[in-house]
């Protein structure tokens, strides 16, 4: 008994979070997360892009910026333990997604008809 | 009585690959645990984005984001905010490695910068309702001020929970309990960082779009 309350406090996500987080993988999620806010500051001031896709090109850019967040900030998708997580993120996503463009579709509907 | 049972199985079945660890750790759980709060935050935070996307036209002869927002100040809030999750990361990592000075300078530029941003963002709430350009003013004020409001709301309580994390340290060491509270604290800082990216590209990005 004592024994299997041990290894509950023993914590053995300690090691494994060594393994997969280091400095570097911090500093890597970091140079990619600056490179795509600038990015993403630059495309919103300036005519790189074609004016109506700027709008777009922010919300890939933001996807993307979320996605290095997740990979090297939250390490997500690495280690045997992280299934569960990815599965609620998968869920959560889905969840986002129904509330956005659901309201979107409803409400534009909406006022479109009230025109 | 288990040695018995023990011969009547045979030799027992092979343990699948990643399941010797028994029972999930501690850790590993609490963090599940805490990652499905972040998630249900940030379905919460889906509903103020899909509000915001549906009114952010509805002015009402008031301001809209292009007269209203100053790229300038968004840029230095969100660098602030990004540098922080950074040294959030640094400083929890300087705890797994035993570096308890690292982990405080880390934490407190964590503190510092988070506080940064929180200062320029009340200032800028400050500004637009100096201008008149207050939550009451139109759907589109009542939209954004709720938003980035909840978010604001947010940094400030991880910051009251990042002193008493710090206090705790202090007090207590880096305990496993104590470990796993820094894991929940780091989780929550990187978290309102990604919801940040939807704020910045949103509601300033493209709000203030020409």
């Amino acid at each position: 008994m004592t024994d299997s309350s041990d290894i509950r406090e023993r914590t053995p996500g300690v090691e494994a979070a060594e393994s997969r987080a280091n400095i570097l993988s911090y500093t890597v999620g970091f140079f990619f997360a600056v490179v795509l806010t600038v990015m993403s500051f630059v495309v919103a001031q300036t005519d790189l892009l074609w004016a109506p896709g700027i709008a777009v090109g922010l919300v890939v850019l933001a996807f993307a910026q979320i996605g290095v967040h997740l990979v090297f900030f939250l390490h997500m998708g690495s280690g045997p333990d992280n299934t569960n997580n990815i599965i609620a993120l998968t869920y959560g996503v889905w969840i986002v997604f129904l509330v956005l463009a659901g309201s979107g579709w409803i409400m534009f509907n909406l006022s479109a008809n009230m025109m | 009585m288990t040695a018995v049972t023990a011969e009547d199985r045979g030799p027992a079945p092979p343990i699948p690959a990643g399941k010797e660890d028994g029972p999930a750790s501690t850790r590993t759980v609490v963090a599940y645990g805490f990652w499905i709060f972040l998630l249900s935050d940030i379905i919460m935070f889906s509903g103020l984005f899909a509000a915001y996307a549906v009114l952010w036209q509805h002015t009402a002869g008031g301001p809209g984001g292009p007269e209203l927002f100053d790229l300038r100040n968004v840029f230095i809030e969100t660098a602030c905010l990004l540098l922080s999750s950074y040294t959030c990361g640094l400083g929890a990592l300087s705890a797994e490695h035993r570096r308890i000075g690292r982990f405080f300078v880390f934490e407190a530029m964590t503190f510092v910068l988070g506080a940064a941003f929180l200062f320029i963002e009340i200032s800028e709430f400050a500004g637009m309702v100096a201008k008149g350009a207050g939550p009451s003013h139109s759907a589109f004020l009542s939209a954004f001020f709720t938003l980035v409001g909840t978010h604001g709301a947010h940094v400030t309580s991880g910051l009251l929970w990042l002193i008493y994390l710090l206090a705790q340290v202090a007090a207590k060491g880096l305990r496993p309990a104590v470990m796993r509270r820094l894991l929940c604290f780091s989780l929550f800082w990187h978290a309102l960082d990604i919801i940040w990216v939807g704020v910045f590209t949103i509601v300033y990005l493209i709000g203030a779009g020409r």
